[in-house]
Formats: C-alpha cells, sequence, structure tokens
C-alpha cells in the first residue's frame, strides 16, 4: 500500500516540474582543480612587478637588484668559477647533516615505535629537543665542536633529526589495528610483521618527514653559514651585505629556492615510486 | 553427525568482560570437528567477540573459563583485511609456511576465480574479488578451523549469493571446522550444520539443520526454522 501511493507521489512531482532535475546542478563547493604549470601565475607577476619597477627606477639597485641583473650575475659567477665551489660547500653540509639526521631519525623512531623501552629512552629525549630551537644550541656546540665544519653538519643533523622522528614514530605508532591482527592471525613472526607489515605502513609518515627535512637542511644552513665561515652560500650573501652587492643577495636567494623546489620534487618523485600502490586506482 | 567424531572446538564457562561490562557469561559449547556453525546474534550480542577470542584476539579482555582450538586456525574478516601494498599474490602467501606456497597460491587464486589477478594491487579489486582473495589466503593454509566474521556481510546480494556457493565448493574438499558470525538468517540457513542464537553473551538456542546440500530456502523446514530463528532475534517473521 505504502509503496504504491509513494510510487505515485513521485510520478506526480516528476511531472509537474519537467526537466527541472537535470538542469539544476548541485553547488559546487571545493575549487576546480588548476590546470598544471598555472600554479606558476602568483611568482610570475611578483617577477614582472619587481623586474619593471627595477626598470623604471623605482626600485634602487642599492636596495634591492632586478631579477635580471641577478640573473646575469649568477651566469657570470657560474661562468668565472667563483659561484660552485661555494654552492658545493653548501650542499656538502646541507647533505651531510640531512643524512645523519635521516639515517638516526629513522633509527630512532624503530627503536621507539616498535619496543616498549625504545620508547620508554628516546620518546621523551626527542620531545625535549624539539622545544629547544637549533639556534639555540650554537653557543654550546662551538664550545665542543669548534665553529669548522662538525659543528655546521652537527646542528643541521639536530634540525633534520626530529621531523624525521616525529613524523616516522607517529606513522609507526598509528598502525592500522586490522593490519595488526591479520598479521597475529596469520602467525607472523615478529621480524616478518616489521618487514611486512609495520615499516610499509610507516613508509607515507616516513616520506612525510623526509620532506619536511629537505627543506629544513637548507633553513638551518642558511643561518649556520652566517658563522665564520670563508665558504658556502650563506657566506657569500654575507659578504656581498658588507659590500652592498643586492644582486649576489638575490643569487643567493634564488639558489635557495631553486635547491628548495629541487630537492622536493626528487623526494615526491622517490615517494610516487615507492608509494605507488596508491595511485593505482587513478591511473 | 558420527558420535565418535573428536570436538574440534571446547568452551567451558568462557566469559569476557571488557572494564567491567560482560560481553560473554559463561559459554560452554562444543563443536565436532567439520561441523558447519553459524553464529547468530543481534548487534551487541557477543557473537563477534565469541570468536575473537576463539582467535586469540582481544589480550586487553578479562577473560574467565577455558577453551581449546586447533592449533591451524585461519580468520576470514569482514574488511578484506589486504595489505595495500602488497600485490594479491603477495598477500595471499604472507606468512605461508608451505614449501609449494607460491605454486599453490597461484591455483587457489584460480580456484576462487581472480586467477588473473595475482599481480595486481588489492586497490584495483572489487569488494567481491577481495574478498575472494582473502577466502583464498585462509583457505591456503588449509585451516581446521576456520573463523568468518560476517565474511559476506559488506557484499551487494548477487556477489554474496556467488561467494557463499564458493564458500560451501572449497570447504567441501578441506572440511574444516566452521564458525561463521552472521546477522542473515538465510543465510546461516543455507549454509550451516548447525545455528547458534546469542544473547547478552549466552547461547539461548542450539539447532541442527540436517538437511543435505545444495539447500533451497523455500524448504518447510528451513521455513519454520526460519520464523523461529527471526522471533529469538527480535523481528516478527509475519510483519515483513
Amino acid at each position: 500500500m505504502t509503496d504504491i501511493s509513494s510510487g505515485r507521489m513521485v510520478r506526480t512531482r516528476a511531472d509537474r516540474i519537467p526537466g527541472r532535475a537535470l538542469d539544476r546542478r548541485p553547488t559546487r563547493l571545493t575549487p576546480a582543480k588548476l590546470p598544471p604549470g598555472v600554479r606558476l601565475l602568483g611568482p610570475a607577476i611578483i617577477l614582472i612587478v619587481w623586474e619593471t619597477s627595477s626598470r623604471l627606477g623605482i626600485l634602487s639597485p642599492s636596495t634591492l637588484a632586478a631579477p635580471s641583473t641577478a640573473v646575469k650575475t649568477g651566469y657570470e659567477m657560474v661562468v668565472d668559477g667563483s659561484l660552485l665551489p661555494h654552492l658545493a660547500a653548501s650542499a656538502a653540509r646541507a647533505y651531510s647533516g640531512l643524512m645523519l639526521g635521516v639515517v638516526v631519525g629513522v633509527v630512532l623512531a624503530l627503536l621507539s615505535g616498535l619496543t616498549r623501552t625504545g620508547e620508554a629512552l628516546i620518546d621523551g629525549l626527542v620531545q625535549i629537543k624539539r622545544a629547544i630551537p637549533t639556534l639555540a644550541l650554537i653557543p654550546l656546540v662551538i664550545i665542543w665542536l669548534g665553529i669548522g665544519e662538525a659543528m655546521k653538519v652537527f646542528l643541521i643533523f639536530t634540525a633534520v633529526l626530529i621531523p624525521v622522528y616525529i613524523n616516522t614514530h607517529a606513522a609507526l605508532r598509528g598502525i592500522d589495528i586490522g593490519h595488526v591482527e591479520l598479521a597475529r592471525t596469520l602467525g607472523l613472526t615478529r621480524a616478518e610483521f616489521i618487514r611486512h607489515v609495520a615499516l610499509p605502513g610507516a613508509l607515507p609518515g616516513f616520506f612525510v618527514s623526509l620532506r619536511l627535512a629537505v627543506a629544513l637542511c637548507w633553513t638551518a644552513l642558511v643561518v649556520l653559514e652566517l658563522v665564520n665561515t670563508q665558504t658556502g652560500i650563506g657566506y657569500l650573501m654575507n659578504r656581498a651585505r658588507d659590500w652592498g652587492q643586492t644582486d649576489i643577495i638575490v643569487v643567493g636567494i634564488m639558489i635557495y629556492a631553486l635547491l628548495g623546489l629541487l630537492s622536493d620534487a626528487l623526494v615526491r618523485l622517490i615517494e610516487a615510486r615507492a608509494l605507488s600502490y596508491r595511485r593505482a586506482l587513478g591511473s | 553427525m558420527n558420535a565418535h567424531v573428536k570436538n574440534a572446538v571446547v568452551l567451558r564457562d568462557l566469559s569476557r568482560s571488557f572494564k567491567g561490562k560482560t560481553v560473554l557469561d559463561r559459554i560452554s559449547l562444543d563443536i565436532p570437528a567439520g561441523q558447519f556453525v553459524a553464529l547468530l546474534g543481534e548487534s551487541g550480542s557477543g557473537k563477534t567477540t565469541l570468536l575473537r577470542a576463539l582467535a586469540g584476539l582481544d589480550d586487553d579482555a578479562e577473560t574467565k573459563g577455558h577453551y581449546s582450538t586447533p592449533e591451524s586456525v585461519s580468520v576470514l574478516f569482514q574488511d578484506s583485511r589486504l595489505l595495500p601494498w602488497k600485490t594479491v599474490i603477495g598477500n595471499v602467501t604472507l606468512g605461508l609456511r608451505r614449501a609449494d606456497g607460491v605454486a599453490a597460491a597461484h591455483d587457489m587464486l584460480k580456484d576462487v576465480g581472480i586467477g588473473d589477478k595475482t599481480d595486481v594491487w588489492p586497490s584495483t579489486l572489487s569488494g567481491g574479488q577481495k574478498q575472494r582473495a582473502s577466502l583464498a589466503r585462509s583457505l591456503l593454509r588449509e585451516p581446521d578451523l576456520l573463523l568468518a566474521d560476517e565474511p559476506f556481510g559488506a557484499l551487494d546480494a548477487l556477489t554474496r549469493m556467488k561467494m557463499q556457493a564458493l564458500l560451501m565448493r572449497l570447504v567441501e574438499r578441506q572440511r574444516p571446522t566452521i564458525i561463521l558470525v552472521t546477522h542473515d538468517v538465510d543465510e546461516a540457513l543455507l549454509l550451516s550444520d548447525r545455528v547458534l542464537v546469542l544473547k547478552d553473551g549466552s547461547i539461548i538456542e542450539d539447532h541442527s539443520v540436517s538437511l543435505p546440500h545444495p539447500r533451497h530456502e523455500h524448504h518447510a523446514e528451513l521455513f519454520s526454522l526460519r520464523s523461529k530463528l527471526l522471533k529469538s532475534l527480535g523481528v516478527e517473521a509475519h510483519t515483513i
């Protein structure tokens, strides 16, 4: 009885407003996806405004060099060989610190995420370290390690360690309880569980931490290269400040931006390969 | 059923409570080897808890009494629980201790009808295919006891019927003892040798269903049992 009456109701309603249901679309609540490259619109506008102001004399070279001047200066520095040694010195510091930080961060996260003793010993320490700004450690580390490379690499290492540990540890702790139960009912050994379930499950969290770490190693480096160095991009920029060469400062900023973007793209590429199972439906 | 058949599952006054709330209340039960038992009950009646107790899960519960299960137990979960980062064959052979593991897995995947899906990621499978993979993973271990927690509950009606038939065909060969938790009275009647109804953590009904397979759901014996079961589950049959 109810079936028939409700069926009739639906039909009359549809008859009364023919075609309406097809015309009416639900409101779009989220922005549509951007076509590739359009994301660069904002930076492009800034560059154009910047360049135009410089050419028109609104922006004096002693305040800020034009982007074209900076690109030219950068090119000349590459050609006369005065840039690459500094770049190499910076990269060596940043990436040795990064490597150490990632390796130690992952090892600590594994010990802490997979064993109770590990968590008891490690987690509190890392949380305390997290609360201390890296820069606050500089005076002490200078006393311990001097003002040479060891100090710089060590400080980058401690800065990178934190996000790697935090994210990897959280990923290990947040493992799907359903997968743990499955592993138990399948009778996996602890080693098999770690290898086949825990580690692959924590991989997405690890990649998040890796992207943070890659950005962080360069950020930490800029500050550290202000402390007694004769090499590095930070040193170049500092010296340029003394001589008022804003074009070299802009070159330095551009290099940092490029390195940051390239490193991030590289990590994303590795991530996409390692986590290819996630794209399976989209492709 | 042969009176001399050994009991595969024995429960004696098994109680389980979580933080003081009793979920299983002194359950005693004998299940002969090879019997297919369906466990019915309303939500919260304790049927899943009972199954999980037999699977050795839920360590945080306070347990009294005792139970015994065979050495080789396999669990079929409602969500197929395939690891997304392993291919189908990788999932099916995970933790498998058989010398002929991979070859047997290929045969089993063919048997469950997804022989062409061995090397794909689980995310590309449909719900029914995932459950087929999950069934292959369980049966490949040739368990003496198969614990199934509403394995077809999330599937559409047509897929569910196909999966029920597949399950019956496959367990015909291995003859494991099976405990199937379900909320579907028809599923229980079509598949099992014995139907238990759980309420508030106790077994309130225990029926044996001795009709041969394949069964027809309109069979008179099933029909009268169906009304009785629905009634004990709180549904008056004549209202449907």
